[in-house]
């Protein structure tokens, strides 16, 4: 047999992760049962608002299969849902305790809690609860006045700032400005998978388990461990199969602590499956902001600074990730523009609705979109092309790595390398920008309302500061990558599967990896703000050179050679002047490195290696989206005739899995551009808790997308040079679409809210109608 | 809750069971029979995860109580392989990304399954139609067409 190294970083493998899924031998927390198991059912509050005078529970707990019913005494020595960052002195007292104790404050939270033999017995039960509740007034808008939470605290709960250079000097001397009121609406991930979570109890070693783990089990084992008051080697999560992600699955919520609780109590296992209604109402909403912002700008159309003022809906609580929207709305603003002065100002308020945290984009969905609709509304009054005020601003490839005086994430802003005005150009390129200027012109002109608009935009990644990985080489030479990362059908196995294969010449198909399971592993960041990839496969590519210095050392002794000599691919180690002569399996190697096995000699045992990566600085991927859209005047329904997005990865471990993060993440912005929204009546009723109400693109919706993936510009900051791509897809939708429909309309300023919803364009057209005078 | 006896096959193999008559059929088919391949995404009908074939036709298993599945001869993902080599709809997923999360992977297959035994020679825009009856919230869709007329292909040749 001949053997040649062949790279694996880079190629578009099919993944490790599909044959079980693919035959429905996956594994979703819905499908894992333990015996004597008891199900959870949430009684939850009707009211959006109000006093809680009684419960009770006596039709309840008569029924028959019915095994117990907690309320808020049940559990008061369990305190309310912590961040996952640890103390925030100011937000202590508005965390969501775990059942209501004195008030409810969304239509959902949870009041009671019923545990019973079987799943419809319990959701028998749950409606017998009666709860007794004197209803209160309710905030609906973050931007209305601050009411009360709770005695002595104001539902503005935090006001959030960041800022540099002389904002007020600059807008003194400014040649224009231009003010824009802009409204982000509510919307979130909708994983089609639920929410669903196990708690089991070992009393025979001391150790509570927690079942359906997502995201960041690793961080979340240390918050529940602080909440309950256990030791950590004592707590163990375990994730599954999860079904999509998207920054809401997979942090703290109320049942998740209520299955530990209760699996301690009531020694039995307790299982929690979310219904479709339970998590339209209770899973973390997002991104609902009103920004106030205003622009300084020089007669050649340069930023002097930006004032930034927003409206941060929060819902009726903190949760997890406490201000980090808030914070990152500020940090990420200026986008990839230079800016002279700047100021942000969020008002964090509660409301009385479902409450908010991150979903995929956060802070850079809502700020593309309000950064880009000021460039065009910059561009109309000084009469520049959309292009040109662009140009002007943006940071050149030369002036990389730029640092600004900003944070995201409690990280310096500094993006390490990009050429954005060079991918513009490809863009506009691939777009036959003029000429398509050209043809839209000439169809307006025959009355059809048809545009074209784009967006630019910066996304980060990759924060760290730090994660680690174990590589064992098994006697038969299988690969185990052990990580603490997570999986949420990113295509996270396969990705850190390619990157040992290649770096230690194992048969990628002989890589099994491990992901959230704490018990196997002490440390891991899980998979939030496109890190894995960066963080994990970095730490995995350290250990993975490890094993392969280890296994040419043991294997130059056994093949007579000098490790120098001799090369890995597919799993063997063979001569590099001799391909055809003899080789030696890797399994043999790690045979040879057995604890007991004399060839060992004074190595120390085992096949395997720890690796680490650190890093000190999120990387900064960039890119433009471009939509052409036509807009049907009868039913208001925007069109999406041509879509393009061009990202620069840096490095694409498997570029077919890039393309998928992009089409998918695009497919979610579309719905917030267009279709999706969590609505609220005026006494905050939700009324978006069905997939009738709340309408998700199918593919009749979705149109093709053309993607420009280009590796232009690695990071410095990492030796694969590797940049983020689960957000890329998605940032800039709602942005591009918007100047595209300003564009068809030929009225710059009209779009001031988004999703771009029917009833909002035909009352869009209306206006630009009344606005020109004509009858509507 | 009393229950009813309820006879069916399911992927092939016949069941024979009491369950109440409110129970639906996705429960009887993933907990009475341990068929967890079908999934529950939305429990109304709209997301499709839970598209199964009750005798021949493409419904909803959530929309359905198992008694109404009396003597009918079901099929649900797990039919399509068995262990064996893959479906060619199942390789036509895996080879062009048609899945991540792949919830809703089990839905999508059995609908178009269900689709192309019916109709094996449908065109682009039918299918369109058809699988814009399903939700999936990772891929964007694009790949799941492209994997279901590839898979139109693959069907066909390998019944030649």
């Amino acid at each position: 047999m001949t053997e040649t190294r062949q790279p694996i970083i880079g190629q578009s493998l099919t993944r490790l992760e599909d044959p079980p899924l693919v035959r429905g031998k996956g594994r979703f927390v819905a499908d894992v049962s333990f015996p004597h198991q008891l199900h959870m059912r949430v009684v939850r509050s009707p009211l959006a608002h109000g006093r809680l005078l009684g419960i009770r529970i006596k039709a309840a707990l008569a029924l028959k299969g019915v095994h117990a019913i907690w309320t808020a005494q049940d559990i008061a020595d369990i305190g309310p849902i912590d961040f996952r960052e640890g103390k925030i002195e100011k937000l202590e007292p508005y965390r969501q305790p775990v059942l209501a104790q004195d008030y409810v404050r969304y239509v959902g939270e949870p009041v009671a809690v019923v545990f019973a033999e079987d799943a419809y017995v319990a959701e028998d039960a749950a409606d017998l609860v009666e709860l007794d509740i004197e209803e209160l007034p309710v905030i609906v808008e973050a931007d209305a006045p601050p009411g009360v939470f709770a005695p002595g605290l104001s539902t503005e709960a935090a006001i959030v700032t960041q800022g540099f250079g002389d904002v007020e000097g600059a807008f003194a001397s400014a040649h224009a400005i231009i003010s824009l009121d802009l409204q982000m609406g509510r919307h979130s991930g909708v994983p089609l998978e639920t929410r669903g979570a196990i708690g089991l109890y070992d009393s025979a070693r001391d150790v509570l388990e927690l079942h359906g783990a997502a995201k960041v089990p690793h961080k979340n084992r240390e918050s529940l461990a602080r909440m309950l008051g256990r030791t950590t080697t004592t707590l163990h999560l375990f994730e599954y199969h999860v079904g999509g992600g998207f920054g809401i699955r997979g942090e703290i919520y109320p049942e998740d602590i209520l299955v530990l609780v209760a699996a301690l109590r009531l020694e039995r296992p307790v299982k929690w499956i979310e219904d479709r209604r339970e998590h339209l109402m209770c899973a973390n909403q997002s991104r609902q902001q009103r920004h106030l912002i205003s622009a300084a700008v020089d007669a050649q159309g340069r930023l002097l600074a930006i004032r930034n003022e927003f409206y941060h809906d929060q819902g009726a609580y903190p949760r997890t990730h406490a201000l980090r929207i808030a914070e990152t709305t500020c940090g990420i603003l200026p986008g990839p523009y230079h800016l002279g002065a700047y100021s942000a100002t969020g008002y964090y308020r509660l409301t009385n609705k479902t409450p908010c945290a991150t979903y995929r984009a956060p802070g850079r969905y809502e700020t593309n979109f309000v950064r880009e609709r000021l460039l065009d509304a910059i561009a109309e009054r000084l009469g520049m092309s959309r292009v040109d005020v662009r140009r002007i601003n943006l940071i050149k490839k030369e002036e990389m790595p730029y640092a600004r005086p900003l944070s995201v994430l409690e990280d310096d802003v500094s993006y390490d390398s990009g050429d954005y005005e060079g991918l513009l150009d490809q863009s506009l390129k691939a777009m036959d920008w003029d000429a398509l200027q050209e043809s839209l012109k000439a169809r307006r002109a025959k009355g059809e309302i048809v545009g074209a608009g784009f967006a630019l935009f910066i996304e980060k990644s990759g924060l760290g500061p730090t994660d680690g990985a174990h590589v064992n080489v098994d006697t038969d030479g299988v690969v185990e990558v052990l990580t603490g990362g997570a999986s949420v059908g990113q295509g996270f196995e396969t990705v850190v599967g390619q990157v040992c294969a290649d770096i230690l010449g194992a048969d990628y198909r002989k890589v099994r990896v491990v992901h959230g399971r704490t018990e196997r592993i002490e440390f891991g960041i899980g998979a939030h703000a496109s890190r894995a990839t960066v963080m994990t496969a970095n730490a995995v590519a350290v250990a993975a050179a490890k094993v392969r210095a280890k296994a040419l050392d043991m294997a130059a002794e056994l093949m007579q050679a000098q490790p120098g000599d001799l090369d890995i691919a597919n799993g063997l180690v063979f001569r590099r002047d001799a391909p055809h002569g003899p080789s030696m399996k890797l399994g043999a190697v790690a045979s040879a490195l057995r604890p007991m096995a004399k060839t060992r000699g004074a190595r120390e045992p085992g096949l395997s290696a720890d690796g680490w990566f650190e890093s000190e600085h999120q990387v900064y991927p960039y890119g433009n989206q471009f939509a052409v859209v036509k807009i049907d005047p009868a039913t208001g329904a925007i069109a999406i005739e041509r879509y393009l997005i061009a990202y620069d990865i840096g490095k694409a471990i498997n570029p077919m899995l890039v393309r998928g993060q992009i089409l998918g993440g695009f497919a979610q912005g579309l719905g917030g551009a267009i279709y999706e929204e969590f609505l609220y009546d005026e006494r905050g009723e939700p009324l978006s808790v069905s997939f009738a109400d709340y309408l998700m693109p199918t593919l009749s919706e979705t149109p093709d997308v053309e993607v420009l993936l280009t590796e232009d510009a690695p990071s410095p900051r990492n030796p694969l040079g590797i940049k983020g791509a689960g957000e890329s897809g998605i940032a800039p939708v709602g942005a591009a679409i918007a100047s595209a429909v300003e564009d068809a309309l030929q009225c710059t300023g009209l779009v001031r809210q988004l999703p771009l919803t029917p009833q909002r364009v035909k009352a869009m057209l209306k206006e630009l109608q009344s606005r020109r005078g004509l009858p509507a | 809750m009393s229950k009813t006896p309820l006879h069916f096959t399911l992927n092939g193999r016949a069941f024979d069971l009491e369950v109440e008559p409110r129970r639906t059929l996705i429960d009887v088919i993933r907990d009475d029979c341990g068929f967890t391949g079908t999934h529950a995404g939305c429990e109304h009908g709209v997301c499709g995860a839970c598209t199964i074939i009750v005798n021949g036709e493409t419904v909803r298993s959530c929309l359905m109580f198992g008694f109404q599945a009396e003597g009918a001869t079901i099929r649900t993902v797990e039919s399509l392989s068995q262990g064996g080599p893959l479906h060619p709809l199942q390789e036509a997923f895996v080879e062009h990304h048609a899945l991540q999360c792949g919830f809703c992977t089990p839905g999508f297959l059995m609908l178009a399954v269900g689709l192309l035994e019916e109709n094996p020679d449908m065109d682009e825009a039918a299918m369109r139609d058809a699988l814009s009856s399903n939700l999936c919230r990772c891929t964007g869709y694009e790949n799941i067409l492209k994997a279901v007329k590839d898979g139109a292909q693959r069907m066909k040749a390998s019944h030649d």
